[in-house]
């Protein structure tokens, strides 16, 4: 069994009890993930399976069915996903440790529609803490990218 | 010009990609190993008996050390001595670090601490400041006392007086990122560092001393930290020192990161405290004295709690003019995590004291709270002549850039202060159960280190042949945007682009004996040692150069990347290589210190501060009456950042700021049980904001304005100020609790849901 990981076939870990986070940071090289709390509540480690919001300090590895996204593919061919060039446009971080967290969420934020309003898009933010409280960048940068995409 | 701009923070393609590195994704070598603290079970005692054998048995461990296993100094305190890395016997906190595992892996690390069997001897605990106070435990000999005037008489002949006391709780800094450091054995016993750090020099000095080298042989490099707020300017040295204690010993590069419940309960948190208050006024509010006692609880060893709480009591009077007044601070030792810095350094503290003074006049009176603020500001900077002095503070500085009048007048018409009080009056009368609230709250906030040897800073700076400058300080970047900012300035004296400026990390063996990235100062101080270094070169070019187009050197122009020699221009790298080629130094270094500082802490008298940056915010709030439940409504802040360095940056320091004080005093609460140990140590349990709780309507501008002091572009210091903003959401809460009953709410923080709703019976009844 492997673990496709954008796009790309990983080994899975021997321990079944190796969570994604940690085998993408430890063994795979792919740091660009975040572990803050390990806990599941800070939102710093969330990835994208098959499209949808997992928190991966609480996914085991040899249990994910499907392909991961992490912010190390979100780029296709050096061209910044809209949501990474909206977060840069904003400024939408001050550490930038929260980040891949909050960019990642944001993604399926939008693509889920729960970004209509500014209102919407706090709550549907919530999970992901950012201590810096760059919460109006990150709001406007998000509400920038579902704005674009309602215009098509 | 590149100052004065609002552009991103440095290394923001990294930011949004997940290429940028923090200490934990630095690729390590191979054989790298893994450390976990062994952690207290009790909160004072003495170990009487210690089988650590099945740690050392434990799946992957490849050694285990305690206090005897360590050959050098067993120390990891900034100030006092008093902070062993592995307890020597004592215990003095529940989580206090006892041993330390080696492992092959983290997750091995951590299972085996769990292994420890450790028989006590337990003690009774000191654990609240009312414990402390009965047992006489406490920092110094007795209480620092910051006077000025007859405070007693003044009170007692005053028309009024008011009493009361209010519990200010600590904050945990939650930096997204927690502790973390690795260390690498180089040869012949020298070590490089990389630790999450505010202070590198510190991190250096403490790994020095404890492998038994020289500071030369240690080496601390710091690229950025996701997060600080004061909490990795001490909190670190634990990790640094282990890391290196234990790759001396096994010759293998070691690597340790807190999980986040050790990083709660192992490090210190802000000095949560007790202020009691008796204040005398006349019938418009007008203070006359005012006597403060802060009972602050500073844990159990000495940390920053000295300067901590000296702060404390040097933002006692906050923006006000006080005839008389009388600060009284005990530095109370307890069985506790040690408080440490936090962003603001005490300040915080001191000024909700006197806020909640002004709070409790302007009830007492039945009258405005702006109205009795602003009839005891400090007197306007702009209206001091020869025939108007200016006010001193109760620490004896004169206060001469005093700009709160202006900018609280032009808040209240862009927040529209007035008419919004009255609705909200109006609203509170037809709505029984729902209440607003309204407070304006103004910031001084001093800059400067307390302790006058620590304005200082270094840089060095190197041009190379092509053009390209390589940037070093002595600053760290923890995501206030202090590289970003330094690199403007850099790129300014050179009349370059900024992508010629390379931000390199924070290296001891760069710059030495650098202060914390702390009390605001960064941009000051590094900025300015920044100019000193590039102005050096770019004086030496233009020498060069004039001399070889026989041109006057003060004539010689650096702007858009080229370099005008009278009638020549020359483009920034060609200037660059002509110089080399002319063997002239493309390299130097910058020093600075501030200047007109003088202070007496233990008098409590002098000039602690090269000058004060200032703000003020307008928070609007509703609260439910039958559950305490409350959100902030509105939020209008003007802050001021002397002539901004970079208005993006420095917005963000101000809201993000904003949002973590209201933080404080609202919803992030720390719980200890009767037996010492932290409740609260997860976010599951520690409410810090989150999207959600960004006020809706969140204005802030920034006052347009210069720094009448010679700082760096006569720009302010950004880092803690705003943090202070925060207290006006504590005060919106207040008076909407005040619409509920006659009486004064006597609000603790923070004004949890719990508090709010408890406050709201007391008035009722």
């Amino acid at each position: 069994m492997t673990l496709c990981i954008n796009g790309a076939d990983y080994p899975m870990p021997n321990d079944p009890r190796t969570t994604l986070l940690d085998h993408m940071r430890e063994k795979l090289n792919l740091t660009g993930t975040k572990k803050g709390c390990d806990h599941g509540q800070c939102g710093a480690c969330t990835v994208l399976v098959d499209g949808k919001r997992v928190l991966s300090c609480l996914q085991l590895a040899q249990t994910v069915r499907g392909d991961v996204t992490t912010i190390e593919g979100l780029s296709k061919n050096d061209t910044l996903h809209p949501m990474q060039a909206a977060f840069l446009e904003h400024d939408a971080y001050q550490c930038g440790f929260c980040t891949p967290g909050q960019i990642m969420s944001a993604v399926a934020c939008v693509s889920e529609g729960h970004a209509g309003s500014d209102a919407e898009i706090a709550d549907w933010m919530s999970g992901n803490l950012c201590r810096c409280a760059a919460y109006p960048q990150i709001r406007a940068a998000i509400a920038s990218v579902a704005q674009a995409e309602a215009e098509g | 010009m590149t100052v004065a701009k609002p552009l991103p923070h440095d290394a923001a393609h990294l930011h949004v990609t997940g290429q940028a590195r923090y200490v934990d994704d630095i690729p390590t070598p191979a054989h790298c190993l893994h450390l976990v603290f062994g952690l207290s079970d009790i909160a004072h005692g003495i170990i009487t008996e210690i089988d650590l054998d099945p740690v050392r048995q434990a799946p992957g461990v490849l050694a285990v050390l305690t206090a005897d296993d360590l050959p050098f100094d067993n120390d990891v305190s900034p100030s006092a001595h008093d902070e062993p890395l592995l307890s020597k016997g004592e215990i003095f906190y529940l989580g206090q670090p006892i041993f330390l595992v080696i492992a092959e892996s983290y997750l091995a690390a951590r299972k085996a601490a769990r292994l420890g069997e450790i028989t006590y001897d337990e003690r009774p605990a000191i654990l609240t400041i009312d414990d402390a106070m009965a047992a006489n435990s406490r920092f110094e000999d007795g209480p620092r006392i910051y006077a000025k005037g007859d405070v007693e008489r003044a009170i007692s002949e005053a028309p009024h007086q008011v009493r009361g006391s209010i519990e200010v709780g600590g904050q945990e800094h939650f930096y997204l990122e927690g502790q973390a450091a690795v260390a690498l054995p180089q040869e012949g016993g020298d070590m490089i560092v990389h630790s999450s750090t505010q202070h590198p020099t510190e991190i250096q000095h403490k790994v020095a001393e404890a492998i038994g080298q020289p500071m030369h042989s240690v080496r601390v490099e710091v690229r950025r930290m996701g997060g600080g707020f004061g909490g990795k300017e001490s909190q670190g040295n634990a990790l640094a020192v282990a890391c290196a204690v234990a790759a001396r010993a096994t010759g293998r590069p070691c690597k340790m990161r807190y999980d986040r419940d050790d990083d709660m309960m192992v490090t210190g948190k802000r000095h949560d405290l007790r202020i009691n208050y008796h204040v005398g006024f006349d019938d418009e509010g007008r203070i006359a004295g005012v006597d403060f006692t802060h009972l602050m609880r500073c844990g159990w060893a000495q940390d920053l709690s000295l300067p901590v709480a000296d702060r404390a009591m040097l933002h006692a009077d906050n923006a006000y003019h006080l005839p008389t007044a009388r600060v009284t601070s005990h530095r109370l030792k307890t069985h506790t995590q040690s408080a440490t810095a936090f962003r603001g350094f005490g300040g915080p503290q001191g000024m909700v004291g006197i806020e909640r003074v002004l709070d409790h006049i302007a009830h007492f009176l039945g009258r405005d709270g702006l109205e009795v603020r602003r009839r005891n500001f400090y007197a306007s900077g702009g209206s001091i002549s020869r025939t108007i002095k200016p006010h001193t503070t109760h620490y004896g500085m004169e206060v001469t850039d005093f700009i709160l009048h202006e900018m609280v007048e032009a808040l209240e018409v862009s927040s529209d202060y007035h008419a919004r009080r009255a609705a909200v009056a109006e609203w509170n009368a037809r709505n029984p159960l729902l209440k607003k609230g309204i407070a304006l709250t103004p910031v001084k906030f001093g800059i400067s280190f307390t302790l006058t040897h620590l304005n200082q800073a270094g840089a060095l700076v190197h041009v190379y042949q092509d053009g390209s400058i390589h940037l070093n300080h002595g600053g760290t970047e923890m995501g206030q945007g202090l590289f970003q900012k330094v690199a403007q300035v850099a790129a300014d004296r050179f009349g370059v682009p900024l992508a010629a400026v390379k931000i390199t990390a924070t290296d001891t063996g760069k710059v030495p004996n650098t202060s914390a990235t702390a009390a605001s100062s960064g941009s000051d101080l590094n900025g300015m040692a920044v100019k000193i270094a590039c102005d050096e070169i770019r004086d030496r070019m233009a020498r060069c150069l004039a001399e070889l187009h026989q041109a006057d050197p003060a004539k010689v122009v650096f702007r858009d990347g080229h370099v005008e020699v009278g009638a020549d221009r020359l483009s920034f790298a060609e200037a660059a290589a002509l110089t080399y080629q002319n063997r002239v130094s493309l390299s130097a270094t910058g020093f600075y210190k501030t200047p007109k500082l003088q202070w007496d802490r233990i008098k409590g008298y002098g000039r602690p501060f090269f000058y004060f940056a200032y703000g003020a915010a307008v928070t609007e709030v509703v609260i439910d009456t039958l559950t305490g439940e409350n959100r902030i409504l509105r939020a209008d802040i003007l802050h001021d950042c002397g002539a901004s360095l970079n208005p993006a940056l420095d917005i963000g320091q101000i809201e993000g700021g904003y949002v973590q004080g209201a933080g404080w005093l609202t919803t992030e609460e720390l719980v200890w049980d009767d037996k010492g140990r932290l409740r609260t140590h997860a976010p599951s349990t520690y409410k810090i904001p989150a999207c959600s709780d960004r006020p809706d309507i969140f204005n802030v501008a920034l006052w347009d304005g210069q720094n009448r002091e010679e700082t760096i572009y006569r720009s302010k210091a950004v880092g803690e100020p705003p943090f202070m903003l925060g207290i006006s959401a504590f005060l919106a809460l207040s008076d909407a609790v005040a619409a509920c009953g006659a009486d004064y709410p006597a609000l603790d923080a923070p004004a949890t849901a719990e508090r709010i709703l408890a406050a709201v019976n007391r008035v009722h009844a």
